[in-house]
């Protein structure tokens, strides 16, 4: 099972991401996560939303350039160790971890990892096998809006 | 495609059109010795008559006239016809200081209706057609002789004149347009704004577009072409030898005829002035072979292209030149080398497999040139990975490298961040002039001594 997740491009200057971020929320669209992968030049805005089908034509109409991508959430025990034990999973090298953000659920000991994979069908296969919980974009939504 | 009358001089045996040329050419050239003072100078000077003029060549015996000598003779001193003979003036705007000013006497303007006919019919427009012209009525030669030559031709003319983008695209819906007249540049604009109004221009009658006042890419046609649902034809001229109508594409696109019998044609080597044989490349020079009020004789266009003497299928006698991909003017000094925006525009398009909306900006620090190249990002090429953003402006930064043998500052740019123009798109901003201050000390703080 795969989320969705959207990218937007942003130029490096002050102001760039506060307006995505408002047109969103005037929308009444809620961002479960996000990360800004950036470099000197020009940023990548990575968005886990409420409503990833509707946050899409808006954010063009507004003159965005976005991409969908399909990402992985991986839902883990949030204490030392929890992370390093998902990891080991991949380090045979078949599948590669292309980029990968980190969220807690804000209450309880869970806490979720984005993944973006090369082979995320493999990946999935491979999580679901050692008993991790892969979730959904509605369960992603819940668990954090519950 | 339906012959129009008015088309006759496009298919006159090229012996013919020489004999008519050189008749021609002998009354131009008479007149404007007979009426303007700086043309009589100059050709005392050298020492050549009028009555000297036997063949077609001994045209090369005659000085040129440039841009310069417009804006010296502001606003007048050019014109060969008093002014009660003359009907209507234009003027095009000057980048630099005083405009140029052009004159019409009723033939004249009649002249010009007339080569506009003939380029409507070139691009198969026909009575019947609904034309949305586009282009800018008023001081600019391109809103009023796209007008008259359709209305003459018999098409209906819608005469929406630039801007107002939404207005542009109500009317080329509701109204049923089938031909459109303004900027490639614009028109491309008008394939966005649609798309973003719901608007598919592809799906609407519009058949044919016919694109002038700057020069644009087969890329671009491409695009116009597939987005826009149409036949794209090239329009050239210029307002110093009569506007838009100069020479125009036909359905064959092997380059634009040019209407001869009004405006002959050489190609010189931009720097010595030599004349080049037809199939060479050089500077465009035009004489105006009907012009009353305002001949020009050997005026330097400073448009690149090359003349193509050979038959075209569609029948034209006519000679043919090679589509304008850039003027020896637009081209721009850095750091010592030559550089033209076509260069950019070719090698941009060679990475991204479209062209994407650029700006080239040239800014001077330290008495140092240098130049950015800001590109927009298009969902063609967006992506996620900053990987491959990074590796897209690097094949970016080194294809302009390469190309300019300069080191490129390429910026990538957020989509329509870069502003859109309604008449001709501003592709360089040269900052270099108000940054310039080498040899000055720096600016000192003034403290107030009130």
């Amino acid at each position: 099972m795969k989320i969705h997740q959207l990218s937007l491009f942003l130029e490096n200057k002050p102001g760039q991401m506060a307006a995505p971020c408002r047109l969103l929320a005037e929308a009444g669209i809620n961002i479960r996560t996000l990360t800004l992968a950036d470099t000197q030049r020009f940023g990548i805005l990575r968005l886990i939303v409420s409503d990833w089908e509707r946050s899409r034509p808006l954010l063009e109409a507004a003159g965005y350039v976005v991409n969908v991508t399909e990402v992985v959430a991986v839902e883990v025990s949030d204490r030392p160790g929890g992370l390093g034990e998902l990891l080991e999973l991949f380090e045979g090298g078949d599948v590669n971890i292309e980029y990968m953000y980190a969220f807690t659920f804000g209450r309880g000991d869970r806490a979720a990892l984005i993944f973006r994979f090369d082979r995320p069908d493999a990946a999935i296969e491979r999580l679901r096998a050692a008993g991790l919980n892969v979730l959904g974009d509605v369960e992603v939504y819940h668990r954090i809006a519950g | 495609m339906t012959f129009h009358p008015a088309s006759t001089p496009d298919f006159l045996p090229a012996a013919q059109m020489r004999e008519l040329q050189l008749d021609k050419l002998r009354q131009v050239v008479s007149r404007a010795y007979d009426h303007v003072a700086l043309f009589r100078q100059r050709l005392d000077s050298s020492g050549f008559h009028p009555d000297h003029l036997r063949h077609l060549h001994d045209i090369e015996n005659l000085p040129f006239t440039t841009k310069a000598d417009l804006r010296d003779t502001y606003p007048f001193g050019l014109f060969a016809s008093p002014i009660e003979d003359i009907v209507r003036l234009h003027a095009s705007s000057g980048t630099t200081g005083k405009p140029i000013v052009v004159a019409y006497t009723r033939q004249d303007l009649d002249v010009w209706t007339s080569v506009m006919v003939r380029s409507f019919a070139a691009c198969g427009v026909h009575s019947g057609d609904v034309v949305q012209n586009a282009y800018g009525y008023g001081l600019f030669t391109g809103g009023l002789g796209a007008h008259y030559g359709a209305e003459s031709l018999g098409a209906t003319v819608i005469p929406v004149s630039g801007g107002n983008t939404d207005r542009q695209i109500m009317v080329m819906k509701d109204f049923r347009v089938t031909a459109i007249c303004c900027t490639p540049s614009y028109f491309v604009h008008l394939i966005e704004r649609a798309g973003e109004l719901g608007v598919s221009v592809r799906e609407l009658p519009l058949r044919v577009g016919i694109f002038g006042a700057e020069p644009w890419s087969n890329s671009m046609r491409d695009y116009m072409e597939s987005e826009g649902g149409i036949q794209a034809f090239d329009i050239y001229g210029l307002s110093e030898i009569i506007g838009p109508g100069v020479a125009v594409e036909c359905p064959h696109h092997r380059g634009l005829h040019i209407f001869e019998d009004h405006f002959y044609p050489e190609i010189v080597d931009p720097e010595t002035g030599r004349v080049l044989p037809d199939g060479d490349e050089g500077e465009l020079v035009l004489t105006t072979l009907s012009k009353q009020a305002m001949p020009m004789i050997r005026y330097r266009t400073r448009d690149i292209t090359t003349l193509f003497p050979e038959a075209c299928p569609c029948g034209r006698t006519v000679r043919r030149m090679a589509r304008i991909g850039r003027r020896s003017d637009d081209m721009f000094i850095i750091r010592g080398v030559n550089v033209f925006p076509s260069q950019i525009e070719t090698a941009l398009l060679a990475v991204e497999g479209a062209l994407p909306h650029y700006q080239i900006v040239l800014t001077r620090e330290k008495g140092l040139d240098a130049i950015e190249v800001q590109v927009e990002v298009t969902p063609e090429v967006f992506s996620d990975k900053i990987g491959a953003l990074e590796s897209l402006h690097e094949r970016l930064a080194r294809a302009l490298d390469q190309a300019l043998g300069l080191r490129v500052e390429v910026t990538l740019a957020a989509p329509r961040s870069i502003a859109r123009s309604e008449g001709k798109a501003k592709r360089v901003i040269d900052r270099r002039s108000i940054n310039e201050a080498p040899h000055e000390d720096p600016p000192t703080v003034s403290l107030s001594r009130k």
